[in-house]
């Protein structure tokens, strides 16, 4: 046998700025190449806005026209209208799908590996939103490519303009879904997240209708719809892809996602949060 | 700080632990000696994962401290966590990437990446002897195969302390042997200090330090054969301080 696996190390000597760097770039490369092994995710994530494009903006062009409103400088098409909002449904169902794979994570044990690195917890957290962004912005782009060739013009720039914008709003999703990862106990109790987390959200919304067809049906629904950070993260998103900056969806979304991080990061604290309290094993916890 | 040889590599002093109501740890000490093979017998529920839980950091220790080589789990986590090597009762591999790719996913955790890595994998693949298993895909390696890949994962970073929670539980006679076999080779020849949690007797030889644990509680610790003097074996002896626990189970 040879090895001499026990030789001192410097503990300090590895978690510089470049160790930062190793971590977030092994964990981004790790949930990269899960996402390329289950080809079944990548497609179920491009299916769900694809139906809601060739199917339900199809039929609802007819009944629901949308009048000339900033950023659209001229009369657009449902189809086009409808797109910003299913780029960030994905964001928003992907999000949900990490916060999935960390309580999956949590009760295969393979959150425990994680855990046992020396970085700080946060970095490890942040880590993983920013895996879980990569993996939304691969299926974004492939969908707006797509939405394209369906007639969904979008100036070119705007793809580049709209970038930032994305990340910004997988951040927010996924730091949402991390604070929902940590209070949801077991995985099957994920189904209710669906009906609770995911369906309010998009659709009490600006993604399928301007809200100002929402005020016209109800005031107390337009200011719910308001308040909901997904509406934002859909605005800034609209704005973003047409080279425009919306101040008021930009600090909301820069806000929701710094609160529900930090909530997140509590959350994953061992002294407070979740893992303490709810992380006990089998036959030693109650 | 500086390490002393008589520097324990773990220190558990006083340390209790409940979920809710419940104790789960009641004023639990040991110490595991650099280089040494301390065992940790204690049946299912004893508190065994609570432990190993609150050892590496998975919630945070409110009652007593553990130490890493002098170093304060709860105050200096990052330091003590470098000293640390674990394998998990639960496989913790993802199951569709490859050894190599699991390996050095492992390793970047540690802030570890490169030329210096690869070599690393390569040499502790030898070791386990899986060396021409790299390129595969977990999902198809043995039970044990996967445990040995788990204990080179946790070698990677050249811990000096190892810490394995039930390594052999699932896995058929001749697997067992093999992990037990390795890992006290690594104490032997490389000075590793290991905890070894287990309720399997067979697995503990004469000279090993051992702690009882039951009901959250350490009943017994000494040399094996010194906890074995008045029974007419280590298990008589085991079952002996752990009797109400096997009638409970029963």
């Amino acid at each position: 046998m040879s090895g001499a696996p026990a030789a001192s190390p410097s503990p300090t000597r590895i978690l510089g700025p470049r160790g930062y760097a190793i971590c977030l770039g092994g964990i981004v490369w790790r949930e990269l190449l899960r996402f390329v092994q289950q080809k079944e995710r990548f497609l179920s994530a491009l299916v769900r806005p694809l139906v809601w494009l060739f199917i339900f903006a199809a039929g609802f062009r007819s009944v629901l026209g949308v009048s000339i409103m900033p950023p659209y400088e001229t009369y657009v098409l449902y189809e086009v209208y409808v797109t910003p909002g299913l780029a960030v449904m994905i964001q928003l169902f992907n999000g949900m799908q990490s916060s999935l794979s960390m309580v999956y994570d949590r009760e295969v044990g393979s959150m425990r590996v994680l855990l046992t690195s020396p970085f700080p917890r946060w970095w490890l957290l942040f880590s993983k939103l920013i895996a879980g962004v990569a993996v939304s912005l691969a299926q974004v782009y492939v969908f707006l490519a797509i939405a394209r060739l369906w007639g969904v013009d979008i100036p070119p720039l705007g793809y580049l303009t709209a970038l930032p914008a994305f990340i910004l709003t997988g951040l927010m999703l996924g730091a949402i879904g991390l604070v929902i990862s940590s209070l949801v106990r077991q995985l099957e109790n994920f189904a209710s997240v669906m009906n609770f987390v995911i369906f309010p959200m998009f659709f009490a919304s600006s993604a399928l209708y301007p809200l100002w067809r929402v005020r016209d049906a109800s005031e107390a629904l337009y200011l719910v719809c308001l308040a909901n950070p997904f509406t934002h993260a859909v605005e800034f998103v609209r704005f973003a892809l047409y080279g425009a900056f919306d101040p008021l969806s930009g600090a909301v979304v820069l806000g929701t996602t710094i609160v529900f991080f930090a909530l997140a990061v509590i959350a994953y604290d061992p002294g407070r949060g979740v893992m303490g309290r709810r992380g006990g094993p089998k036959g030693e916890a109650p | 700080m500086t390490d002393t040889p008589d520097m324990p590599a773990l220190a558990v002093e006083q340390v209790s632990h409940s979920f809710g109501r419940r104790l789960a740890l009641d004023h639990v000490s040991l110490t595991v000696p650099q280089g040494r093979f301390v065992a940790l017998l204690g049946p299912n529920g004893a508190g065994k994962t609570t432990l190993f839980s609150l050892v590496t950091r998975l919630y945070a220790t409110r009652a007593g401290a553990v130490r890493i080589f002098g170093h304060d789990v709860a105050r200096s986590p990052s330091a003590a966590l470098s000293e640390l090597g674990v394998v998990f009762q639960s496989r913790t591999l993802d199951l569709d990437l490859s050894v190599r790719q699991n390996l050095a996913y492992h390793a970047a955790l540690h802030g570890l990446a490169g030329r210096a890595v690869r070599a690393r994998i390569d040499e502790l693949l030898t070791l386990v002897g899986l060396q021409e298993r790299g390129a595969d895909k977990v999902r198809t390696l043995s039970g044990g195969q996967s445990r040995r890949v788990e204990i080179a994962r946790a070698l990677l970073h050249r811990p000096r302390l190892l810490l394995l929670d039930e390594a052999t539980v699932g896995l058929d006679l001749a697997s067992r042997r093999t992990i037990v076999a390795l890992v006290r080779m690594l104490v032997r020849e490389t000075g590793l200090a290991v905890l070894w949690a287990t309720h399997i007797f067979d697995e503990i030889e004469p000279d090993d330090a051992v702690s009882v644990l039951h009901r959250g509680r350490i009943v017994a610790s000494g040399d094996a054969k010194a906890l074995a003097a008045d029974a007419p074996s280590l298990e008589a002896a085991f079952r002996a301080l752990t009797e109400d626990a096997a009638g409970e189970a029963a």
